[in-house]
């Protein structure tokens, strides 16, 4: 009797265990990273392009299956998802993954190739384009990196004196230029960062500010790690 | 070590005396036939030449040469000599005949000789076994009694075991480390990279099962061969049951290393595929090197081979397992030592430390007492002077005498 009842449980166990092994052991959960990449491509700008590819080949070797990746360009108006030149989650599969990461290289390159310089610099509407993904992708870690000189140019009747919901994103400014204005009064530069800080940290987001890109792999450790 | 003994006993009579019956049959066959062999080959003794004599006398007989005498004489000495002749060729072939029954002895002889040397060789075969039993069994014995000896030997002996047996399984251990490593990645193929079981990956979990499922079934394998003895019910199977189970296991065996061996030479293709990826991402032209179908079967063969390696982590097991018990046992006395040296220290430094604290105390106190008694004395000498003070200078000399 007491065998018999060992045996059971023993055929139920490993029963229960071998459909856990074969139906792939549960749901995914919202462990992933999402990474959102905003390009500036105002003026003279666009000719710092070449190092943005060049993060993006980091971002694209060091994040995994299951990992989201958005790259969009700084236009005039930014709050759109025409501006975005790429998007991906990577497929839990590695091989498919691999796949995908050759496609979204590809459409960086020809991005790159053909970008057109935009008046404006629409760095707001961007970054709420970028918190709103984020926030459709469910990730665990969420990061902005923006790629700019942080001068915002509004066109005219764009409204952007609102506060960003930033709750939980991680925001890096990267390679941010000095503009020739700059260097007469380099208070310009540091006031523009600090209106920065303030309009993401109030936005409940964090922010940080990268300006040495010859260690990529040190830059973007916060984000990788 | 007894059991083993007892059970290369049962082989052993299983094997060899098994085959007593018919090998008696034959001894007696054989013997029967060698039997009547010699008995036709005994040699018959020629019949008494009852006409030698007449030969003799006739041959006495004077030949006068008369003609019809002599002519008989002649004829009857020519008839002797043929019959004579004739006894003599037939007692050679008698005696040939004879000879060729004994030569056809030899062979049976022989077959008897080689019977019985294997019996000899069987049952000197159960002597030793026997001598290994009773050694055994007289250990045993020791052990029963609880003898220090028996009690020094077992310890050691299992102490030797238990780090002989940990340092196989360490390496065991780091070829499971190897395995698991060879099958991760492709698994993330199969069921997924980014799905979790708690705070696992899944794609780890499967890897990992499939390797502990190659580890039962090599302990399994190693059970249905006789070589381990962890499992009693595998143990007493009868020998069809044990053979069908052996095949099942071997069988599941080499599916699981065959499905190891395609994972290890998908999970090359994977870091290949990677490398490429990497080597593009970073501006190289992607390269496709000369000898890169080396490692490949190198992966494949190690993913083929290494589950049945793991399979002998079963013999290493089970002696870990039967020494750990004494090792534990061993540990525990140890440590319950090392706790009573330690607690007996403990007391004697506070038995110690009061005993100075005290001596201490009366070092200290001495002084005050003494002033006391002084005090005290001084009183008594007042109260009889003066009656009076006597109520106020009493506990004060009660004290001085407790003291």
């Amino acid at each position: 009797m007491k065998d018999n009842i060992i045996t059971r449980f023993s055929i139920w166990t490993v029963l229960a265990f071998c459909l856990l092994s074969v139906n792939g052991c549960g749901e995914p959960v919202a462990q992933g990273r999402a990474v959102y990449m905003l390009m500036d491509t105002s003026g003279t700008y666009t000719n710092q392009i070449q190092k943005a590819e060049m993060i993006i080949n980091y971002l694209l070797g060091t994040l995994d299956s299951g990992d989201s990746l958005a790259v969009a360009r700084i236009d005039s108006g930014s709050f759109s998802e025409k501006d975005i030149i790429a998007k991906v989650t990577f497929d839990s599969r590695p091989s498919v993954a691999t796949s995908q990461k050759r496609a979204f290289r590809n459409q960086i390159d020809t991005f790159v190739r053909n970008v057109k310089s935009s008046p404006y610099t629409d760095i707001s509407g961007g970054m709420l384009q970028a918190a709103e993904y984020l926030d459709e992708t469910g990730a665990g870690e969420r990061h902005i990196l923006i790629f700019s000189d942080m001068k915002e140019e509004i066109k005219k009747g764009h409204k952007r004196d609102f506060e960003l919901p930033m709750d939980g994103i991680k925001v890096i400014a990267l390679n941010v230029t000095k503009l020739s204005s700059d260097n007469i009064d380099p208070r310009q530069y540091l006031g523009r960062l600090d209106e920065w800080n303030k309009r993401v940290v109030s936005g409940g987001g964090s922010w940080r500010v990268i300006n040495d890109l010859d260690h990529v792999e040190t830059i973007l450790a916060g984000v990788s790690g | 070590m007894l059991e083993r003994e007892f059970h290369r006993i049962n082989a052993v009579v299983s094997r060899d005396l098994s085959g007593y019956p018919n090998l008696h049959r034959q001894l007696n066959e054989q013997i029967v036939k060698i039997d009547e062999d010699y008995q036709q080959s005994t040699e018959v003794p020629p019949e008494a030449p009852g006409w030698a004599k007449a030969v003799d006398t006739v041959a006495k007989l004077r030949n006068d040469d008369s003609g019809m005498v002599g002519k008989i004489l002649v004829d009857i000495h020519s008839t002797i000599k043929k019959s004579q002749q004739t006894a003599l060729d037939d007692y050679r072939k008698s005696s040939s005949k004879r000879h060729q029954l004994l030569k056809n002895m030899m062979p049976y002889w022989r077959k008897l000789s080689l019977t019985l040397s294997d019996v000899d060789k069987s049952i000197k075969n159960l002597e030793d076994r026997s001598k290994a039993i009773d050694q055994q069994m007289e250990n045993y014995e020791k052990i029963r009694r609880l003898s220090p000896q028996a009690e020094r030997t077992l310890s050691s002996s299992s102490l030797t075991q238990f780090f002989i047996s940990g340092m196989i399984l360490t390496i065991a251990t780091i070829g499971g480390i190897v395995n698991f490593y060879l099958i991760a990645l492709p698994m993330s193929e199969m069921v997924g990279a980014n799905s979790m079981l708690g705070p696992f990956k899944a794609s780890n979990v499967a890897a990992m099962v499939i390797i502990t499922l190659e580890i039962a079934m090599g302990i399994f394998l190693m059970e249905s061969l006789r070589i381990t003895r962890m499992f009693p019910v595998i143990g007493m199977m009868d020998d069809r049951m044990r053979k069908r189970m052996l095949w099942a296991t071997f069988t599941l065996l080499l599916i699981l290393a065959s499905v190891e061996s395609s994972l290890a030479f998908m999970r090359d293709l994977l870091a290949a595929d990677r490398e490429a990826l990497r080597q593009t991402l970073s501006g190289i032209q992607a390269t496709n090197p000369e000898f890169r179908w080396i490692p490949s079967v190198g992966q494949m063969v190690m993913g083929l081979v290494l589950p049945f390696a793991l399979t002998f982590v079963a013999i290493p097991l089970e002696s870990f397992i039967h020494a750990s018990r004494t090792v534990i046992g061993v540990g525990s006395v140890g440590a319950l030592r090392l706790t009573q040296v330690f607690l007996r220290t403990l007391g004697n430094v506070f038995y110690h430390t009061g005993n100075m604290l005290v001596s201490f105390y009366d070092l200290l106190i001495f002084i005050p007492l003494r002033f006391e008694d002084l005090i005290a004395f001084y009183g008594k000498k007042d109260k009889h002077e003066n009656p009076t003070s006597h109520q106020v200078n009493e506990n004060s000399v009660e004290r001085g005498h407790g003291i």
